[in-house]
């Protein structure tokens, strides 16, 4: 029994492939600039990572973080990239919707829209 | 500890190099040495470092996973029919962390890391395919086939529940110790439901990411994630895992698989002794 679907699996793969690469690069690219502007912006001690406040509530939801990076802050910067690196698997799942449909599986379509689901419930969460 | 900002980073950033690098080598991941490193090391809050490490597992994850993707052993369906189990348990990991007092979370931490050292140290025995049609499997279209030198070869998948419930144990894990839980997931697909080796890790690998972003939302919404400190770990394990994957052809992955287990023994230990005694 081989499975019909194989070649345009591992065709799917390989956009995927690139999708993550591309969103990982990116990421990554922001943070860099993010770190380097927080190094440059707060010289001095480090902070005291050994108490728990948690993070100023003005850097925690994405309209704040945008705006933060957007004015130049370091810490702000960085969160856009690593809020973007938490959307590039999610981006992955949404163009795996994409391809299901494609591939007219709709058992398929429906669990992946499922793990979106979950996926955007727990970005919007507050 | 008084360090400057800048010397802190960079030693962050050292310390995730060479966690990044010896994850990728041995095949386990950095993520599971990050939280010790720097809640035993480094005197971090282990909220701060479960969000530093999550993160960075997102990022090693979906880049071993772009490369893995390639060689069509990962199977789609199985992924994604289990990434439901896993990003459940990722939900409830997360909601359970921020409930949890930090020597509880080490503690716990320390366990999943003695399985850790011990799937490290042990052969890597191969459990071989199903060959048995599964009535479920087949109605979930799971089963699938992956390239041998002799053309594709078939498998059949088997115990979907008890491999969906281990799965939600893996993201509950993920979820709640900032890990990517690839040793669970592997351990649900190759032993449990008998897919074969190669499929489980690579798809494994390419769940790893999806499950930890379905916790990270909840872990920024609730401060856990610090921007001065989630940029070195993230860049220094990235970093540290592409140099890894350029080593490797050379490197003797058996022994390092070695070392690697009696170290993050050691590691475990300590965590488990600190989160009794509530020194973390």
């Amino acid at each position: 029994m081989t499975d019909a679907t194989e070649s345009p699996n591992t065709h799917f793969a390989i956009l995927l492939s690139h999708l993550l690469r591309a969103g990982v690069i990116l990421s990554a690219t922001v943070v860099l600039v993010g770190g380097i502007l927080y190094l440059v912006q707060h010289r001095g001690p480090a902070p005291p990572y050994g108490v728990f406040q948690g993070e100023p509530t003005d850097i925690r939801y994405a309209q704040d973080i945008w705006r933060a990076a957007c004015s130049g802050h370091g810490p702000g910067l960085i969160q856009l990239g690593l809020l973007l690196l938490i959307a590039t698997p999610i981006a992955r799942v949404a163009f795996s919707v994409v391809e299901f449909a494609i591939e007219r599986d709709g058992l398929y379509v429906s669990t992946t829209l499922v793990v979106l689901a979950i996926l955007i419930y727990s970005l919007a969460s507050s | 500890m008084h360090a400057t900002t800048l010397e802190f980073t960079l030693l962050v950033g050292l310390g995730s190099l060479f966690a990044g690098l010896l994850g990728s080598l041995t095949g386990l991941g950095g993520g599971v040495v990050i939280v010790p490193f720097l809640t035993l090391l480094f005197h971090v809050d282990i909220r701060y470092a479960v969000g530093a490490s999550l993160v960075s597992v997102i990022a090693t994850s979906s880049g071993a996973a772009a490369a893995y993707l390639r060689e069509g052993y990962s199977n789609m369906r199985v992924g994604m029919f289990l990434e439901v189990a896993t990003t459940l348990g990722a939900l409830s990991g997360a909601y359970l962390v921020t409930r949890m007092p930090a020597g509880a979370i080490a503690i716990l931490f320390g366990l999943v890391l003695l399985y850790s050292a011990w799937t490290s140290i042990r052969p890597e025995g191969e459990v071989s395919g199903g060959q048995r049609p599964d009535s479920l499997a087949g109605l979930l279209k799971l089963d699938g086939s992956y390239p041998t030198s002799g053309g594709h070869s078939d498998y059949y998948v088997r115990n979907v529940p008890a491999g969906f419930g281990l799965m939600y144990v893996a993201g509950v894990l993920s979820g709640l110790l900032g890990i990517g839980s690839g040793a669970v997931k592997v351990l649900a697909m190759d032993r449990v439901m008998h897919i074969p080796f190669k499929v489980s890790t690579t798809t494994s690998n390419f769940m790893i990411g999806v499950t930890a972003a379905a916790s990270a939302g909840i872990y920024l919404h609730h401060g856990y994630v610090d921007p001065g400190l989630a940029m070195p770990v993230m860049l220094g394990v990235a970093a540290g895992a592409l140099l890894g994957a350029r080593i490797l052809p050379g490197a003797k992955v058996r022994t390092l698989r070695i070392v690697f287990g009696v170290a993050i023994a050691t590691i475990a230990v300590e965590m488990i002794a600190k989160g009794i005694g509530g020194r973390i």
